[in-house]
């Protein structure tokens, strides 16, 4: 077992052990993958002692969804999904509102009803530290005051692996067993283990149109087509899975995980490019974080 | 770092996942250019992506200290107030990869009111890059950045003389530096000093040798990093694991997980549980989803074991031949972390590996100059100060000094109330006197005391204000009960500290203390079967609080006199509110030390409004 796999199984052990309420948060991007695939060893024979949650914002990727429940069938854990009711009945679409607004409505707030619902008092997460700066500073066990706040001027310190667990009522804490791990770790550790991922990370022939100079996938009916503009055939594949109007798809031809790997690292560009988020304003995801965002 | 093509990539993945990974930390003196030199060592290992690159002449433009030039120091201060103010606040985990090895690095910052987060750093490092301005030198904040690197227990230092290129490449300067530097080095455990002129901002001697430092043979600060030497650091000792958690999902299968912390294990080993001593063997080694040989060190198992032996979480398993002390009391080096003084007698929680006890500091031996060393003299410690205490716990604990085990050696204080992580500290050693004094066993019990008395031993606690009524009406209840045949005994506030407290004072740390014994003292009269009375004003909340917890559930019974401070001070009627106004009286109560009034006692009397017998009634009720 390598130092980081077995780093992270003592933090998903130690967060289960002390937690009243935990849950594990299911995005069923890669991270997510690697994220599940350690708990089930951290716990094996048992299942997981903890459910998945996955905050459905309604534009996922079908193949999302077929993987998704795929894997909760084959993990025997339980899976709580959350739509934000007012999102849904106010019809937010990103393709109207925005990707400011819907992800602040179907992602950020969705996920703080969920938690509010159901009272989780430790929250499973799968971000790294090496995908963006403030995430490079951001706890193992990350506090949150109540309303989710996260302030980053006054997180514990956290030394050796002593990770504290104790909170007051309305607190919670994030935990990030993967946040020593590189992208490279996360494709490398997925090739090794075997790893179940949604399809759309390998090449394939899919629908898509140019917006923006980026290729946007054309998933369901939802797509707006403008007068004229019809959706084109290309290989292509994607380097990070979220709603699928706001995740570009780049054109390749790696349909093994082989060589979409050796492609992502010959590729001398970050992951998050294909995210439409990060680049709003500067220290646009220090504020998303401060508000409650993964 | 080398990228792959398609055909390759196995042979790739294997090798990255074969490399050795060696975390490290750096620190030194605000300005001294640490963002910039690791930005430097991201850029030169291309562990840098086109996007981000982008961004960085972006953010260059905005917020750049470097003119034309790339800051490279924006690659790594990520929160908009350093960004901003041109300083690294907390510590950030950066990721880059050479051939031979992968690192972590965590940059910490150099103020001194950071201490803690670079304490935070240097607790997970094997290794510390110590920069230094070339045209300053070895600087105060050097001496306490080396000082708590030695202390977190790194050995291998790199001192990297920087912004070689303001000095002209001198070697004379860098000669001088690294003398200096050496003398001041001599007294701590470093196992190796590698000296390195540097600079960050041009890169000579990061990756490659520099062409302006020709009298330098030595290597570049990325080839010592591959090649330094980290098998001392990792030797390993005898088997132990703390026990994390314990996996049940049927009858048939009872597993015990955690993390190795030292040695190996294999099926068949004869392994010891402590503090219980019981032995058994091991069945079996899981790693993952399937069972193995052996496993070492660093590994996250589950074992199983040949008999049905009481295992919990927090116990540690260990080589039976082999087999740690196991204490209450212990010596440590603490780092004081919290905005809250540190005062020895207040409790907190203490979590050393997987175990969480109750502790106390039970003396402060001296506190450090973390500048100079010089041992002082100190009551209590405050923010980022650091000290040699002794500590007394709750429970016994599974320990080794932190110079032989890192795992079993550290440990974190936890404040009680507010659950902020207070101290962080690393055994010396267990002191003797735990295993010298053994309870003695008596027969004659607290039960058969009380019978003999036909009551039930309580303790109430009257807390309030001075002048508030306290006094008043716990002499008035006492009549009561003596009245009445039960046997009392009324420890009051005034007459108390004449005797047993007259060496203590009316600083925190000294009401700390006088808390402390009064409690101890009524819990042996409720043990002698008493009704205690306690009238104390009693103002911090982790006291009374600490004393409740010395009694049995509904043994100790909560009562505040709550009489406004106005009502107070207009009664004065031992002089002392006026005394406080004048400042003749320092630390008063409700003048300038805080009370902070309980938020759930049992019983709350307002004497402003009731009449004392009223009062008395309420309390006498819950004693009948």
């Amino acid at each position: 077992m390598t130092p980081l796999e077995s780093e992270s199984i003592e933090i998903i052990r130690e967060a289960a052990a002390t937690a009243i309420k935990p849950v594990m948060m299911y995005s069923i991007g890669k991270d997510s993958s690697v994220m599940l695939h350690l708990a089930r060893k951290a716990f094996y024979p048992a299942p997981p002692p903890f459910p998945l949650l996955h905050v459905d914002t309604g534009w996922k990727f079908r193949a999302m969804y077929a993987h998704r429940d795929r894997m909760v069938a084959e993990s025997g854990m339980r899976l709580i999904t959350h739509t934000n009711p007012e999102g849904l009945a106010a019809g937010i679409n990103p393709f109207i509102h925005g990707s400011n607004y819907h992800t602040d409505v179907m992602k950020t707030q969705a996920l703080k009803q969920a938690l509010d619902a159901h009272g989780f008092d430790v929250v499973f997460g799968g971000a790294r530290r090496d995908e963006e700066k403030s995430r490079a500073k951001e706890r193992v066990f990350s506090f949150r005051a109540p309303g989710h706040r996260w302030d980053p001027k006054a997180q514990r310190p956290e030394l050796w692996n002593l990770y504290n667990t104790h909170i007051h009522a309305g607190e919670s804490i994030r935990v990030f067993p993967i946040s020593n791990w590189t992208e490279l770790d996360v494709w490398q550790y997925i090739l090794q283990e075997n790893i179940p991922i949604v399809p759309l990370y390998l090449a394939a022939e899919r629908p898509v149109v140019q917006r923006g100079g980026q290729w946007i996938m054309v998933d369901d009916e939802r797509f707006p087509f403008a007068p004229g503009e019809q959706a084109v055939m290309k290989r292509v594949r994607f380097r990070t899975l979220g709603c699928w109007p706001l995740t570009a798809a780049i054109e390749s031809d790696a349909d093994t995980l082989e060589a979409a790997i050796a492609e992502i690292f010959n590729a001398r560009s970050s992951e998050r490019e294909g995210r439409l988020i990060d680049s709003d304003a500067p220290g646009s995801m220090e504020k998303k974080k401060q508000e409650g965002y993964f | 770092m080398s990228t792959p093509h398609t055909q390759d990539i196995t042979g790739f993945l294997h090798s990255q996942r074969n490399k050795e990974t060696l975390r490290f930390i750096t620190c030194g003196s605000v300005d001294d250019g640490k963002s910039t030199l690791i930005g430097r060592l991201l850029y030169e290992s291309k562990s840098i992506f086109d996007d981000q690159l982008e961004a960085l002449a972006s953010d260059s433009r905005q917020y750049g200290t470097q003119g034309e030039k790339m800051d490279l120091a924006l690659l790594v201060d990520g929160l908009q107030a350093e960004r901003e103010q041109g300083i690294t606040i907390d510590v950030a985990y950066r990721f880059f990869a050479t051939d031979r090895r992968r690192y972590i690095v965590a940059d910490t910052p150099g103020h001194e009111q950071y201490t803690r987060n670079m304490a935070t750093g240097a607790s997970t490092a094997e290794l510390a890059v110590i920069l230094i301005d070339a045209r300053k030198g070895v600087l105060t904040q050097t001496r306490r950045h080396s000082r708590i690197v030695a202390m977190m227990g790194i050995r291998q230092v790199v001192l990297a003389v920087n912004k070689m290129d303001l000095v002209g490449f001198d070697e004379a300067v860098f000669n001088t530096i690294v003398a200096d530097y050496r003398s001041f080095a001599a007294g701590f455990e470093f196992a190796g000093i590698q000296a390195i002129p540097v600079s960050g901002l041009d890169g000579d001697n990061v990756l490659q040798p520099s062409a302006h430092t020709p009298w330098y043979s030595g290597p570049s600060l990325l080839a010592h990093l591959d090649t330094v030497d980290l098998s001392a650091a990792r030797a390993r000792g005898a088997f132990r694991m703390p026990l994390q958690w314990v996996n049940r999902p049927n009858l048939d299968f009872r597993g015990f997980c955690g993390r190795v912390a030292e040695g190996a294990v294999r099926p068949g080993d004869a392994v010891r549980v402590l503090p219980s001593g019981v032995q058994t063997r091991v069945k079996a080694v899981i790693d993952g989803f399937g069972e193995v040989d052996s496993a070492h060190a660093g590994d996250a198992i589950t074992l199983t074991l040949a008999d049905e032996v009481d295992v919990s979480r927090g116990d540690v398993l260990v080589a039976a031949d082999a087999a740690p002390e196991v204490a209450d009391q212990f010596e440590a080096k603490l780092l004081w972390m919290s905005g809250h003084a540190l005062t020895p007698g207040r409790q907190y929680l203490m979590k050393l590996a997987c175990k969480e006890v109750t502790a106390t500091v039970t003396g402060i031996k001296y506190r450090e100059d973390v500048n100079t060393g010089a041992h002082l003299a100190a009551r209590t410690l405050g923010l980022n100060e650091i000290a040699t205490v002794n500590l007394s716990t709750s429970a016994p604990l599974v320990f080794e000094p932190y110079g032989v085990n890192r795992a079993l050696g550290s440990f974190i204080l936890i404040d009680k109330l507010t659950f902020e992580t207070a101290g962080a500290g690393m055994i010396d050693f267990a002191l003797r006197r735990a295993s010298n004094i053994h309870w003695q066993a008596l027969e004659i019990d607290k039960a058969s005391r009380a019978a003999q008395k036909h009551q039930a031993p309580r303790c109430v606690w009257f807390t309030g204000l001075s002048g508030s009524g306290k006094s008043t009406i716990a002499n008035l209840l006492e009549k009561r009960l003596h009245a009445e045949g039960r046997h009392t005994y009324v420890l009051d506030g005034d007459n108390v500290r004449h005797g047993l407290n007259r060496d203590l004072g009316f600083i925190e740390a000294d009401r700390v203390e006088n808390i402390r014994r009064v409690a101890e003292v009524a819990r042996l009269m409720v043990d002698a079967g008493l009704i205690v009375l306690v009238s104390f004003i009693s103002p911090f909340r982790t006291e009374r609080r600490m004393a409740r917890d010395l009694f049995a559930a509904g043994e100790f019974i909560e009562v505040f006199i709550d009489t406004p401070l106005e009502v107070c001070e207009q009664r004065d009627v031992k002089g002392l509110y006026a005394k406080a106004r004048r400042g003749e009286l320092k630390n008063f109560t409700g003048i300038d030390s805080i009370y902070e009034a309980p938020e759930t006692p049992e019983i709350r009397l307002q004497p402003a409004k009731d009449s004392a017998q009223a009062c008395v009634e309420l309390v006498w009720r819950t004693l009948r």
